[in-house]
Protein backbone atom coordinates (compact mmCIF):
# COMPACT_ATOMS: atom_id res chain seq x y z
CA UNK A 1 0.00 0.00 0.00
CA UNK A 2 1.20 3.53 -1.25
CA UNK A 3 0.05 6.76 0.19
CA UNK A 4 0.79 9.92 -1.33
CA UNK A 5 0.66 13.28 1.31
CA UNK A 6 0.36 16.26 -1.16
CA UNK A 7 -1.32 19.89 -1.28
CA UNK A 8 -1.12 22.31 -3.86
CA UNK A 9 -0.25 24.93 -1.00
CA UNK A 10 3.14 24.97 1.07
CA UNK A 11 3.13 24.62 4.71
CA UNK A 12 -0.72 23.09 5.10
CA UNK A 13 0.90 20.20 7.18
CA UNK A 14 1.79 17.46 4.97
CA UNK A 15 5.13 16.38 7.41
CA UNK A 16 2.66 16.51 9.95
CA UNK A 17 0.19 14.11 8.95
CA UNK A 18 2.85 11.89 6.83
CA UNK A 19 5.08 11.39 9.88
CA UNK A 20 1.81 11.09 12.51
CA UNK A 21 0.62 8.59 10.21
CA UNK A 22 3.63 6.38 9.68
CA UNK A 23 4.19 6.37 13.43
CA UNK A 24 0.44 5.49 14.36
CA UNK A 25 0.47 2.97 12.37
CA UNK A 26 3.89 1.33 12.87
CA UNK A 27 5.98 -1.21 11.05
CA UNK A 28 6.04 1.59 7.93
CA UNK A 29 7.85 3.78 5.42
CA UNK A 30 8.02 7.13 5.33
CA UNK A 31 9.19 8.58 2.34
CA UNK A 32 10.51 11.71 2.31
CA UNK A 33 10.12 13.23 -1.10
CA UNK A 34 10.43 16.73 -0.69
CA UNK A 35 13.94 16.46 -2.18
CA UNK A 36 14.48 20.18 -1.86
CA UNK A 37 13.72 20.47 1.06
CA UNK A 38 13.50 17.21 3.45
CA UNK A 39 12.18 17.87 6.82
CA UNK A 40 10.48 14.94 8.04
CA UNK A 41 13.54 14.07 10.55
CA UNK A 42 13.03 17.16 12.23
CA UNK A 43 10.26 15.08 13.97
CA UNK A 44 11.87 12.06 14.13
CA UNK A 45 15.51 12.58 14.71
CA UNK A 46 17.06 9.55 13.10
CA UNK A 47 20.61 8.91 12.82
CA UNK A 48 20.78 8.69 8.77
CA UNK A 49 23.04 6.75 6.69
CA UNK A 50 23.86 7.40 3.53
CA UNK A 51 22.77 4.12 1.12
CA UNK A 52 23.66 5.27 -2.56
CA UNK A 53 24.58 8.82 -5.00
CA UNK A 54 21.49 9.66 -7.62
CA UNK A 55 23.46 10.42 -10.82
CA UNK A 56 21.84 11.39 -14.12
CA UNK A 57 23.87 11.24 -17.47
CA UNK A 58 25.39 13.81 -19.41
CA UNK A 59 26.98 14.05 -22.41
CA UNK A 60 30.48 14.34 -22.97
CA UNK A 61 31.84 15.16 -26.46
CA UNK A 62 34.81 14.03 -28.20
CA UNK A 63 36.19 17.33 -29.92
CA UNK A 64 38.69 15.06 -31.87
CA UNK A 65 35.51 13.58 -33.60
CA UNK A 66 33.15 16.14 -33.65
CA UNK A 67 32.90 17.57 -36.84
CA UNK A 68 30.59 20.51 -35.70
CA UNK A 69 27.82 19.40 -37.71
CA UNK A 70 25.21 20.89 -35.13
CA UNK A 71 22.81 18.03 -35.06
CA UNK A 72 22.98 17.62 -31.40
CA UNK A 73 22.48 21.44 -30.29
CA UNK A 74 19.35 20.67 -33.30
CA UNK A 75 18.57 17.52 -31.62
CA UNK A 76 18.31 18.61 -27.82
CA UNK A 77 14.34 20.13 -26.74
CA UNK A 78 16.41 21.27 -23.28
CA UNK A 79 18.69 23.41 -25.14
CA UNK A 80 21.37 21.51 -22.96
CA UNK A 81 23.65 21.59 -26.01
CA UNK A 82 25.12 24.19 -28.30
CA UNK A 83 27.06 24.50 -31.83
CA UNK A 84 29.29 27.54 -31.45
CA UNK A 85 31.56 28.39 -34.43
CA UNK A 86 34.51 26.28 -33.25
CA UNK A 87 33.43 24.07 -30.24
CA UNK A 88 30.22 22.60 -28.66
CA UNK A 89 29.20 24.24 -25.29
CA UNK A 90 27.38 21.63 -22.73
CA UNK A 91 24.70 22.92 -20.35
CA UNK A 92 24.42 20.06 -17.83
CA UNK A 93 22.15 21.45 -15.99
CA UNK A 94 19.63 21.73 -18.62
CA UNK A 95 20.36 18.06 -19.90
CA UNK A 96 17.48 15.64 -18.50
CA UNK A 97 19.82 12.62 -19.51
CA UNK A 98 17.33 11.58 -22.90
CA UNK A 99 20.47 10.14 -25.16
CA UNK A 100 19.35 11.65 -27.67
CA UNK A 101 22.00 13.45 -28.80
CA UNK A 102 24.75 10.15 -28.81
CA UNK A 103 21.98 8.66 -31.07
CA UNK A 104 22.09 11.24 -33.61
CA UNK A 105 25.28 12.05 -33.42
CA UNK A 106 27.12 10.66 -36.72
CA UNK A 107 30.76 10.69 -35.67
CA UNK A 108 29.75 8.78 -32.75
CA UNK A 109 31.82 11.69 -30.90
CA UNK A 110 29.53 11.84 -27.69
CA UNK A 111 29.24 9.31 -25.21
CA UNK A 112 27.47 9.40 -21.54
CA UNK A 113 29.04 9.99 -18.32
CA UNK A 114 27.14 10.16 -14.84
CA UNK A 115 26.92 13.45 -12.94
CA UNK A 116 25.81 13.44 -9.22
CA UNK A 117 22.98 15.67 -8.54
CA UNK A 118 21.70 13.59 -4.72
CA UNK A 119 22.00 11.41 -2.30
CA UNK A 120 19.21 8.71 -0.77
CA UNK A 121 19.76 8.18 3.14
CA UNK A 122 17.94 5.82 5.35
CA UNK A 123 17.27 5.88 9.08
CA UNK A 124 15.47 3.12 11.61
CA UNK A 125 14.54 3.39 15.47
CA UNK A 126 13.77 0.91 17.46
CA UNK A 127 11.47 3.11 19.52
CA UNK A 128 9.28 4.45 16.75
CA UNK A 129 9.25 1.13 14.38
CA UNK A 130 9.45 3.19 11.29
CA UNK A 131 11.88 3.44 8.83
CA UNK A 132 12.45 6.35 7.06
CA UNK A 133 13.85 7.06 3.57
CA UNK A 134 15.17 10.78 2.71
CA UNK A 135 15.82 12.11 -0.67
CA UNK A 136 18.21 15.27 -0.63
CA UNK A 137 18.91 17.15 -3.87
CA UNK A 138 22.41 18.84 -4.13
CA UNK A 139 22.17 22.79 -3.62
CA UNK A 140 21.89 24.86 -6.89
CA UNK A 141 20.72 21.64 -8.55
CA UNK A 142 17.38 22.04 -10.43
CA UNK A 143 16.10 18.59 -11.13
CA UNK A 144 14.33 17.10 -8.27
CA UNK A 145 12.25 14.25 -9.93
CA UNK A 146 15.20 11.80 -10.41
CA UNK A 147 15.98 11.94 -6.73
CA UNK A 148 12.19 11.24 -6.17
CA UNK A 149 11.75 8.35 -8.42
CA UNK A 150 15.18 6.68 -7.14
CA UNK A 151 13.98 7.12 -3.69
CA UNK A 152 10.59 5.01 -4.57
CA UNK A 153 12.62 2.52 -6.10
CA UNK A 154 13.53 1.47 -2.30
CA UNK A 155 9.54 0.64 -1.53
CA UNK A 156 9.35 -2.72 -0.07
CA UNK A 157 5.79 -3.13 -2.00
CA UNK A 158 4.90 -5.66 1.22
CA UNK A 159 4.46 -2.95 3.83
CA UNK A 160 2.53 0.61 3.95
CA UNK A 161 5.34 3.08 2.37
CA UNK A 162 3.58 6.52 3.36
CA UNK A 163 5.31 9.33 0.65
CA UNK A 164 5.51 12.98 1.73
CA UNK A 165 5.03 15.36 -1.19
CA UNK A 166 6.79 18.40 -2.12
CA UNK A 167 4.81 21.07 -1.81
CA UNK A 168 3.18 23.08 -5.27
CA UNK A 169 1.61 21.33 -8.37
CA UNK A 170 4.92 20.81 -10.65
CA UNK A 171 6.84 17.72 -11.77
CA UNK A 172 8.70 16.78 -8.51
CA UNK A 173 4.73 16.76 -7.10
CA UNK A 174 3.60 14.94 -9.89
CA UNK A 175 7.12 12.13 -10.29
CA UNK A 176 6.17 11.70 -5.92
CA UNK A 177 2.31 10.85 -6.52
CA UNK A 178 1.76 9.10 -9.97
CA UNK A 179 2.45 6.02 -8.46
CA UNK A 180 0.84 6.12 -5.45
CA UNK A 181 -2.38 4.10 -4.81
CA UNK A 182 -4.05 6.62 -2.63
CA UNK A 183 -3.37 10.33 -2.34
CA UNK A 184 -3.90 12.58 0.93
CA UNK A 185 -4.43 16.24 0.17
CA UNK A 186 -3.64 18.12 2.65
CA UNK A 187 -5.24 21.58 2.95
CA UNK A 188 -6.31 24.49 5.66
CA UNK A 189 -9.58 26.33 5.54
CA UNK A 190 -8.66 29.37 3.82
CA UNK A 191 -8.98 31.30 0.35
CA UNK A 192 -5.01 30.34 -0.35
CA UNK A 193 -5.68 26.57 0.79
CA UNK A 194 -8.81 26.24 -1.43
CA UNK A 195 -7.05 27.39 -4.29
CA UNK A 196 -4.17 24.90 -3.91
CA UNK A 197 -6.16 22.51 -3.39
CA UNK A 198 -8.63 22.97 -6.77
CA UNK A 199 -4.98 23.08 -8.51
CA UNK A 200 -4.10 19.46 -6.41
CA UNK A 201 -7.61 18.05 -7.60
CA UNK A 202 -7.44 18.99 -10.95
CA UNK A 203 -3.42 16.93 -10.95
CA UNK A 204 -4.47 14.04 -9.32
CA UNK A 205 -7.89 14.11 -11.26
CA UNK A 206 -5.61 13.62 -14.32
CA UNK A 207 -2.75 11.31 -12.69
CA UNK A 208 -6.18 8.46 -11.94
CA UNK A 209 -5.20 8.67 -8.48
CA UNK A 210 -8.08 7.57 -6.23
CA UNK A 211 -7.84 10.83 -3.13
CA UNK A 212 -9.36 12.44 -0.20
CA UNK A 213 -8.63 15.62 1.61
CA UNK A 214 -7.39 16.60 5.30
CA UNK A 215 -8.42 19.87 6.80
CA UNK A 216 -5.70 20.91 9.15
CA UNK A 217 -5.80 23.72 11.59
CA UNK A 218 -10.05 23.39 10.98
CA UNK A 219 -11.41 26.03 12.55
CA UNK A 220 -9.33 29.19 11.27
CA UNK A 221 -10.86 30.77 8.14
CA UNK A 222 -14.59 29.55 6.52
CA UNK A 223 -16.30 27.03 5.28
CA UNK A 224 -15.61 26.80 1.62
CA UNK A 225 -13.00 23.65 1.54
CA UNK A 226 -15.71 22.09 2.90
CA UNK A 227 -18.50 23.41 0.14
CA UNK A 228 -15.75 22.84 -2.29
CA UNK A 229 -15.27 19.15 -1.32
CA UNK A 230 -19.23 18.98 -0.92
CA UNK A 231 -20.30 20.00 -4.27
CA UNK A 232 -17.05 18.13 -5.80
CA UNK A 233 -17.61 14.92 -3.57
CA UNK A 234 -14.54 14.34 -2.60
CA UNK A 235 -14.18 12.61 0.84
CA UNK A 236 -12.71 14.80 3.91
CA UNK A 237 -10.67 11.97 5.31
CA UNK A 238 -10.14 14.21 8.73
CA UNK A 239 -10.22 17.85 9.98
CA UNK A 240 -7.27 18.30 12.63
CA UNK A 241 -8.29 21.45 14.66
CA UNK A 242 -6.06 24.59 15.38
CA UNK A 243 -5.27 23.15 18.63
CA UNK A 244 -3.07 24.45 21.14
CA UNK A 245 -1.66 21.59 22.05
CA UNK A 246 -0.91 19.96 18.84
CA UNK A 247 0.98 23.84 17.97
CA UNK A 248 2.93 23.34 21.02
CA UNK A 249 3.91 19.70 20.19
CA UNK A 250 4.80 21.13 16.55
CA UNK A 251 7.02 23.97 17.77
CA UNK A 252 9.38 21.23 19.82
CA UNK A 253 9.34 18.88 17.66
CA UNK A 254 7.03 16.41 18.77
CA UNK A 255 4.88 14.04 16.61
CA UNK A 256 1.43 14.55 19.02
CA UNK A 257 0.39 11.21 17.85
CA UNK A 258 2.91 10.35 20.67
CA UNK A 259 1.46 12.47 23.31
CA UNK A 260 -2.12 12.69 22.33
CA UNK A 261 -3.55 8.52 22.17
CA UNK A 262 -6.67 9.61 20.48
CA UNK A 263 -5.01 11.09 17.41
CA UNK A 264 -3.41 7.82 16.94
CA UNK A 265 -6.26 5.79 17.08
CA UNK A 266 -7.35 8.82 14.70
CA UNK A 267 -5.22 7.93 11.88
CA UNK A 268 -5.14 4.28 12.11
CA UNK A 269 -8.42 4.83 11.24
CA UNK A 270 -7.83 7.08 8.82
CA UNK A 271 -5.69 4.13 7.22
CA UNK A 272 -8.45 1.45 7.27
CA UNK A 273 -10.74 4.12 5.31
CA UNK A 274 -8.25 4.24 2.32
CA UNK A 275 -7.49 0.65 2.72
CA UNK A 276 -11.42 -0.10 2.49
CA UNK A 277 -11.95 2.55 -0.14
CA UNK A 278 -9.77 0.99 -2.38
CA UNK A 279 -10.45 -2.81 -1.95
CA UNK A 280 -13.78 -1.36 -3.13
CA UNK A 281 -12.36 -0.15 -5.88
CA UNK A 282 -10.98 -3.41 -6.67
CA UNK A 283 -7.80 -2.28 -6.15
CA UNK A 284 -6.28 -5.17 -3.95
CA UNK B 1 29.60 46.08 -38.23
CA UNK B 2 25.75 44.36 -37.29
CA UNK B 3 24.66 44.98 -34.23
CA UNK B 4 21.40 43.16 -32.71
CA UNK B 5 19.30 45.06 -30.43
CA UNK B 6 16.58 42.63 -28.58
CA UNK B 7 12.94 44.37 -28.99
CA UNK B 8 9.53 43.76 -28.22
CA UNK B 9 8.40 44.20 -31.78
CA UNK B 10 10.11 44.51 -35.51
CA UNK B 11 11.41 47.16 -36.75
CA UNK B 12 14.17 50.58 -35.86
CA UNK B 13 10.78 52.42 -34.00
CA UNK B 14 10.24 49.30 -31.45
CA UNK B 15 11.03 49.72 -27.95
CA UNK B 16 13.97 47.78 -26.15
CA UNK B 17 12.93 44.14 -24.96
CA UNK B 18 15.36 44.21 -22.11
CA UNK B 19 15.09 40.14 -21.79
CA UNK B 20 17.75 38.71 -23.94
CA UNK B 21 16.60 34.99 -23.87
CA UNK B 22 12.73 35.86 -24.08
CA UNK B 23 12.85 38.72 -25.81
CA UNK B 24 10.04 39.05 -28.83
CA UNK B 25 12.16 40.03 -31.26
CA UNK B 26 15.65 40.70 -32.61
CA UNK B 27 16.50 43.72 -34.75
CA UNK B 28 19.89 43.06 -36.75
CA UNK B 29 21.30 46.35 -37.94
CA UNK B 30 24.11 46.82 -40.25
CA UNK B 31 25.46 50.30 -38.89
CA UNK B 32 26.72 51.18 -41.73
CA UNK B 33 24.10 51.21 -43.92
CA UNK B 34 21.42 51.34 -41.47
CA UNK B 35 19.85 48.54 -43.03
CA UNK B 36 18.39 46.24 -41.08
CA UNK B 37 16.18 43.09 -40.66
CA UNK B 38 13.81 42.09 -37.89
CA UNK B 39 13.58 38.16 -36.66
CA UNK B 40 11.26 36.88 -34.41
CA UNK B 41 13.18 35.05 -31.36
CA UNK B 42 11.88 31.51 -32.07
CA UNK B 43 11.76 30.34 -28.27
CA UNK B 44 10.85 33.31 -26.41
CA UNK B 45 8.32 30.86 -24.63
CA UNK B 46 11.34 27.35 -23.80
CA UNK B 47 10.48 26.38 -20.42
CA UNK B 48 14.37 26.07 -20.49
CA UNK B 49 17.10 27.00 -21.85
CA UNK B 50 15.91 29.87 -23.84
CA UNK B 51 18.77 31.96 -23.80
CA UNK B 52 20.90 29.25 -25.21
CA UNK B 53 19.19 29.36 -28.23
CA UNK B 54 18.44 32.59 -28.61
CA UNK B 55 22.38 33.00 -28.17
CA UNK B 56 23.10 30.59 -30.91
CA UNK B 57 20.38 32.02 -33.53
CA UNK B 58 22.05 35.58 -33.01
CA UNK B 59 25.73 33.91 -33.63
CA UNK B 60 24.39 32.16 -36.56
CA UNK B 61 23.75 35.83 -37.84
CA UNK B 62 27.05 36.89 -37.40
CA UNK B 63 26.41 39.82 -35.32
CA UNK B 64 29.49 41.68 -33.84
CA UNK B 65 27.25 43.73 -30.78
CA UNK B 66 24.32 42.97 -28.94
CA UNK B 67 22.26 45.35 -27.00
CA UNK B 68 19.87 44.46 -24.44
CA UNK B 69 19.05 44.72 -20.78
CA UNK B 70 20.12 41.54 -19.55
CA UNK B 71 21.97 38.32 -20.27
CA UNK B 72 21.88 34.95 -18.61
CA UNK B 73 24.63 32.97 -17.49
CA UNK B 74 24.29 30.27 -20.41
CA UNK B 75 23.79 32.90 -23.12
CA UNK B 76 26.86 35.18 -21.81
CA UNK B 77 28.81 31.65 -21.56
CA UNK B 78 28.28 31.76 -25.65
CA UNK B 79 28.44 35.25 -26.82
CA UNK B 80 31.42 35.67 -24.93
CA UNK B 81 32.86 32.95 -26.00
CA UNK B 82 32.31 34.21 -29.68
CA UNK B 83 33.71 37.83 -29.02
CA UNK B 84 30.07 39.27 -29.26
CA UNK B 85 30.42 42.22 -27.84
CA UNK B 86 27.43 43.17 -25.27
CA UNK B 87 25.97 46.72 -23.82
CA UNK B 88 23.54 47.73 -21.78
CA UNK B 89 20.95 49.57 -22.86
CA UNK B 90 16.36 48.70 -21.16
CA UNK B 91 14.75 51.39 -22.77
CA UNK B 92 13.83 53.06 -25.52
CA UNK B 93 13.94 52.65 -29.01
CA UNK B 94 15.99 50.19 -30.89
CA UNK B 95 17.60 53.01 -33.10
CA UNK B 96 18.11 55.39 -30.26
CA UNK B 97 19.90 52.33 -28.39
CA UNK B 98 22.25 52.17 -31.75
CA UNK B 99 22.59 56.25 -31.64
CA UNK B 100 23.54 55.38 -27.97
CA UNK B 101 25.88 52.82 -29.05
CA UNK B 102 27.71 54.88 -31.72
CA UNK B 103 28.01 57.55 -28.86
CA UNK B 104 29.71 55.49 -26.64
CA UNK B 105 27.39 56.36 -24.37
CA UNK B 106 26.23 52.44 -23.14
CA UNK B 107 28.18 50.25 -20.45
CA UNK B 108 29.28 46.78 -21.25
CA UNK B 109 28.04 43.55 -20.00
CA UNK B 110 31.02 41.97 -18.24
CA UNK B 111 29.34 39.33 -16.61
CA UNK B 112 26.21 37.64 -16.98
CA UNK B 113 23.32 40.65 -15.07
CA UNK B 114 20.15 38.27 -14.70
CA UNK B 115 20.14 34.85 -13.04
CA UNK B 116 18.79 32.95 -16.02
CA UNK B 117 16.94 29.80 -14.91
CA UNK B 118 18.97 27.24 -14.34
CA UNK B 119 20.98 28.80 -12.11
CA UNK B 120 24.76 28.04 -13.43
Amino acid sequence: MKIAIASGKGGTGKTTVAVNLALALGNAQLLDCDVEEPNCNLFLGFDLEKQEDVTITVPEVDSEKCSLCGKCAEFCQYNAIAKLSSSIMLFPKLCHGCGGCVLVCPENAITEEKRSIGIIEKGTDEHFNIELLQGTLNIGEPMASPVIRQLQAHIDESTVAIVDSPPGTACPVIASVAEMDYCVLVTEPTPFGLNDLALMVDLVRQLDVQFGVVINRHGIGDARVEDYCRAERIPILMKIPNDREIAVLYSKGIPFVEQMPLWKENFRELYRYICKFISYQGGF
Amino acid sequence: MKICVTASNSGLEASVDPHFGRCKYFVLVDSKSMEFESIENGQGSASGGAGVQAAQQVIGKGIDVLITGSVGPNAFSLLSSEGIEMKIFSSGSVIEAIRAYEFGSLESIDSANSPGKSKM
